[in-house]
């Protein structure tokens, strides 16, 4: 019987062939700890009483939801995390370079086939590369960071085929919030997500991302492409036969099949206060917005900030909404900077932020009070994720966002 | 007995800790913020020894582990569902928190019934018995040895 992409990678690792059920212990390649979870991981392992860090370059510290600091106890999380560094050698700590879920990939730690954790729930973000990558908490992070193991079952996998050409304002943002709403938030749960066919193929690496990055809305434990040529320009690696290897079978087994052709997606929304709550842009025009925000570990690449760009040049926001933008990183940030994309977005009237996680969960500048209604192009739209409880977040694609800042209403781009 | 606080599906753990509480050093200072966004006079409300009954996806969303840790330090016995997000019931085991999957129980019962665990075998609420399964043996080792810190501390010599 034919394997799917996750039962390989797992099964490489582990040097047998293994089946959905089998619950399996792997060598770890890759633990990512951000800014948040640091002197709790830190604490769990000591309090388990590890002496040293199995493997410390393995090892990635990276402080981004706090950064800037906003409140007077953050910094103690930086300072905890620098400690822990220096007494146990771990060299790879991000300290201002952006999320972490953009530097695991840009800046060359995770490669295709490999296996990563991540204090996270978006650690499944790497799925962009061909890797197995999921969120774990920070006591099996302790644990990880003391023996290098963590089991894990191997999961059945969904496959998603996606054939054809998408629509001029149609994003792989609007792909993922459907098959989130046609799956549901749970309809995943324990399963990874294999995502194939012609429009994946096209895909940028970028847009890759935002999908396996949200494959977790739908309780997934990872989402997966497999490694292409365009995978191996982006990790800086050879198309060799290895990677080669590393796609399913076509006898492989599914537990369910979800098949879309491109024409059929249209721009969406993903509406308060479920991820799942999904309705075309459509529907929703006329809904007035307070602020707009375009950025996170979803949608803060070079390619969505061009996209915005595009709509916003010579253009400017409303006048009673605020446009934050935060690039996903400083290498983007920077690129953003040289390619005059900033500039459009300045010009446009948007409030450009330092890389961060910020206002996707709350911390950031930007936070919204009661009745205000925001479109966003993070992830989660769950009460009070980004200010109080009685805040409207709607969920959409940058195109969505940049349109919708002009308008003043939501609007398709 | 325990009784039963009754919560809906897809209940996350942004719900169950805002991220706003995330930072505070122990886990004491978050217990009066637990499901603050969805029931601010909840966690004041809760007794130990009481359980929480919730419908599917209880605990999707982000992976932080602060939301079991809180929720057992407020007495919370089990929580029984029609099904976890699965970075949350790893946490919750990893915390010696016990986790039970039950298909009907959400749709029978009421908040404030009172409800007997017989952990692996059934639950039973207003005289009549709802069947559930055992954890797997790898996960029934960490509960019982109360959470991964004291299985680790184990392997290590420690204890």
């Amino acid at each position: 019987m034919g394997h799917t992409l996750v039962e390989k990678i797992i099964g490489n690792k582990v040097g047998h062939e293994v089946k959905p059920g089998d619950i399996v212990t792997v060598d770890v390649d890759w633990c990512m700890i951000d800014d948040i979870m640091v002197p709790f991981a830190v604490q769990k392992f000591e309090e388990m009483g590890f002496k040293k860090v199995a493997k410390p370059d393995g090892v990635v510290l990276i402080y981004d939801h706090f950064l800037p600091a906003t409140q007077v106890d953050d910094s103690r999380h930086f300072r905890v995390g620098d400690e822990f560094a220096e007494k146990y050698g771990l060299k790879n700590v991000h300290r201002t370079d952006g999320i972490c879920h953009q530097l695991m990939t840009e800046a060359g730690y995770v490669k295709p086939g490999d296996i990563a954790f991540g204090t996270d729930s978006h650690t499944v973000t790497y799925g962009c590369v061909g890797a197995f990558s999921t969120g774990i908490g920070y006591t099996e992070m302790a644990g990880i960071l003391g023996t290098g193991q963590l089991w894990i079952k191997v999961p059945e996998t969904i496959k998603v085929e996606i054939e054809g050409t998408l629509h001029g304002n149609v994003t792989s943002k609007d792909i993922i919030l459907r098959i989130i709403g046609d799956l549901t938030a749970s309809g995943a749960t324990y399963q990874a997500i294999e995502f194939t066919g012609s429009t994946v193929d096209a895909m940028s690496v970028a847009s890759r991302m935002t999908m396996s990055n949200m494959s977790v809305e739908a309780g997934a434990k990872c989402g997966l492409f497999a490694p292409d040529e365009k995978t191996c320009d982006y990790c800086k690696i050879p198309y060799d036969d290895s990677i080669k290897a590393l796609h399913a079978d076509n006898d492989a087994q599914y537990s369910k099949i979800l098949r879309y052709k491109a024409e059929d997606f249209k721009p969406v929304c993903a509406c308060p206060s479920l991820v799942d709550n999904i309705k075309p842009v459509k529907e929703l025009k006329g809904t007035k917005v307070d602020q707009v925000f375009i950025g996170s570990c979803t949608n803060g690449r070079l390619e969505d900030l061009r996209a915005a760009a595009t709509i916003l040049k010579g253009k400017h926001v409303a006048p009673f909404v605020k446009l934050i933008v935060t690039p996903a990183s400083r290498k983007i940030y920077r690129e953003a900077l040289a390619d005059g994309t900033l500039e459009i977005l300045s010009d446009a009237g948007a409030i450009i932020t330092t890389p961060g996680c910020g206002l996707c969960c709350g911390r950031g500048g930007g936070i919204l009070s009661d009745d205000e209604v925001v479109v966003a192009t993070n992830n989660r739209n769950f009460l009070g994720r980004m200010g109080t409880s009685k805040v409207q977040i709607y969920l959409a694609s940058p195109v969505t966002a940049a349109a919708t800042a002009i308008a003043g209403e939501i609007v398709e781009g | 007995m325990s009784k039963i606080w009754k919560l809906d599906n897809d209940i996350d753990t942004d719900i169950i800790l805002p991220t706003e509480y995330l930072a505070f050093e122990t886990v004491q200072e978050m217990k009066p913020y637990a499901f603050s966004p969805l029931r601010p006079e909840l966690a004041a409300q809760i007794q130990p020894g009481d359980m929480i009954v919730a419908g599917n996806n209880f605990g999707c969303g982000s992976s932080r582990e602060q939301a079991p840790e809180v929720v057992k330090a407020l007495g919370i016995s089990c929580i029984v569902a029609k099904s976890f997000a699965r970075i949350f019931f790893r946490n919750a085991i990893n915390n010696g928190l016990l986790l039970i999957e039950q298909p009907d129980l959400y749709d029978e019962v009421n908040e404030g019934d009172e409800a007997e665990v017989i952990p692996g075998k059934e639950i039973i609420v207003n005289g009549k018995s709802y069947p559930i399964a055992s954890l797997p043996e790898n996960l029934t080792e960490i509960l019982e040895a109360g959470g991964l810190v004291k299985a680790m501390r184990k392997r290590n010599g420690l204890d």
